[in-house]
């Protein structure tokens, strides 16, 4: 395909650390797309990595994410801070396309040299984020962006993988969000360090926030890291209360309290511990992230399509498990790998 | 390697009719793009640096309010001068068809006017990214 693609990745992983905005974009498109060269900056910047505080924006499509983002975004700027956003937005499961418009509500900082936008579709990722945006989010810490935003597509319960990138996890509802039992299903209300009730401009925002208050002191909060491993942080006066406030993108209100918790939240993580356990988690996770990649990578390389096919048509037509069928895959996938390396294996 | 072709669909100037733009891009999407949207009143500045953030192969601009002539060439200047000489310009909306020749002379790649297929854009834009322009 285009030329402009051929790309070296150490150069432009030095030029982006010297503040060029093109080679971020380009490395960030590299990144994205598994090219070889974007690995290779990522392995020359990640020493200069874990610097940035991460901050996650997540909730239900319309909730007001992207608005409040963009007063949030202006927040940081006014306090001097350079801020990336990487904005998530879904992929067509039909065409494989993707029409991302997070940009449309974040206009007003454009015209702003401390600002990096990067739009991001999902390309078929289930987890609320795309597979590359922690990748996106260690290009962005690396060059020095102290506050990286990231925001989920519109979330369902269940999309919570905003934990495994984000240091700070704000969860914005919309007034009118549903019963207390919703908010006690498991899901995105446990993974929220913050939870934001946006629109207050709404009659019903109240209400919402009521609501919340009411069932936040049903489990322990401010804990971390779905799939239950991640210990939740003792239950005394130390721990962190997940707040409840009210914004409105709209009206503007609300925005500089939302900062503050976020800060609040910072301060905590650090003097608690919980800053190196988040870490460590987020490490967890981008290992297996990987071990998951070179494995498909590895399956691509050593199963050919027919190879596929028969198997699949295997199942569909009833003549064989498909918990057989993929162990005998896996064995012929080993078989190769050993045929390959000359027996060396 | 899962390579994605990116376009800007932005549109300078003060003209508030979005259709055209919004058609294009779902027709992009559907077309299995990955399409920025900016939406209206964009200046030339913030339609550049979009194009420069989001590392597009190709920005397609609306324009409706006959401000074509004075709005192209401040896209063109600002993209350059970001070094984006290689990012493909088209250019779609209400265009008379003598301008059409100065527009390509200043660097536009294409010019779509009314009843345009959506899908001749879309294979100038698979085109554009194959073969780019020196």
């Amino acid at each position: 395909m285009n030329q402009r693609r051929n790309l070296d990745g150490a150069r432009l992983a030095q030029e982006a650390r010297q503040g060029n905005r093109r080679a971020l974009a380009r490395l960030l498109s590299l990144v994205e797309n598994g090219a070889p060269a974007g690995l290779i900056a990522l392995s020359e910047l990640f020493p200069y990595t874990g610097q940035a505080h991460i901050i996650g924006i997540t909730g239900s499509p319309g909730a007001g994410k992207s608005s409040l983002l963009n007063r949030l975004a202006h927040a940081f700027r006014q306090s001097g801070t350079r801020v990336a956003i990487v904005a998530v937005d879904p992929t067509s499961p039909f065409s494989g396309g993707a029409l991302l418009g997070d940009r449309l509500r974040m206009r007003t900082l454009i015209n702003d040299d401390g600002i990096f936008i990067r739009s991001m579709a999902s390309r078929g990722h289930p987890g609320g984020i795309a597979r590359a945006t922690h990748d996106a989010v260690m290009l962005l810490d690396a060059v020095g962006y102290p506050v990286i935003l990231v925001e989920t597509v519109g979330a369902g319960q269940a999309q919570v993988d905003v934990a495994r990138v984000a240091h700070t996890v704000v969860l914005v509802e919309a007034p009118g969000m549903g019963d207390d039992i919703q908010a006690l299903k498991a899901g995105l209300m446990e993974i929220a360090d913050i939870i934001v009730v946006n629109k207050a401009d709404r009659p019903d925002a109240r209400q919402t926030m009521r609501m919340l208050q009411s069932v936040r002191h049903g489990g322990p909060s401010g804990h971390h890291g779905p799939g239950g491993d991640a210990p939740a942080p003792p239950a005394d006066a130390d721990a962190w209360e997940v707040p409840i406030l009210l914004t409105s993108a709209l009206e503007e209100r609300g925005i500089a309290e939302l900062q503050a918790a976020i800060l609040a939240h910072r301060q905590y993580l650090s003097a608690s511990g919980q800053w190196a356990a988040r870490l460590a988690q987020h490490a967890r996770a981008e290992v297996e992230l990987w071990l998951r990649r070179h494995f498909e990578a590895l399956q691509t390389a050593h199963l050919p399509p027919e190879r596929w096919e028969s198997a699949v048509d295997a199942v569909a037509a009833r003549q064989a498990a498909p918990a057989a069928v993929a162990q005998n895959l896996l064995e012929e996938l080993l078989a190769s790998i050993c045929h390959r390396r000359r027996g060396e294996c | 390697m899962e390579r994605k072709i990116r376009v800007l669909i932005a549109k300078p100037g003060l003209d508030g009719h979005d259709r055209g733009a919004k058609v294009v891009a779902r027709a992009l999407r559907d077309a299995g793009m990955e399409v920025i949207y900016t939406g209206l009143r964009q200046t030339p500045p913030m339609i550049a640096e979009a194009a420069l953030q989001e590392d597009v192969d190709v920005v397609g601009l609306s324009i409706l309010s006959g401000a074509h002539m004075a709005l192209v060439p401040r896209v063109l200047e600002e993209m350059r001068r970001r070094g984006l000489d290689d990012v493909a310009l088209f250019v779609g909306g209400i265009i008379p068809p003598d301008d059409v020749a100065p527009l390509k002379e200043m660097g536009v790649r294409e010019v779509f006017g009314p009843g345009t297929n959506t899908h001749d854009v879309v294979t100038f834009i698979r085109q554009a990214v194959d073969e780019p322009t020196a």
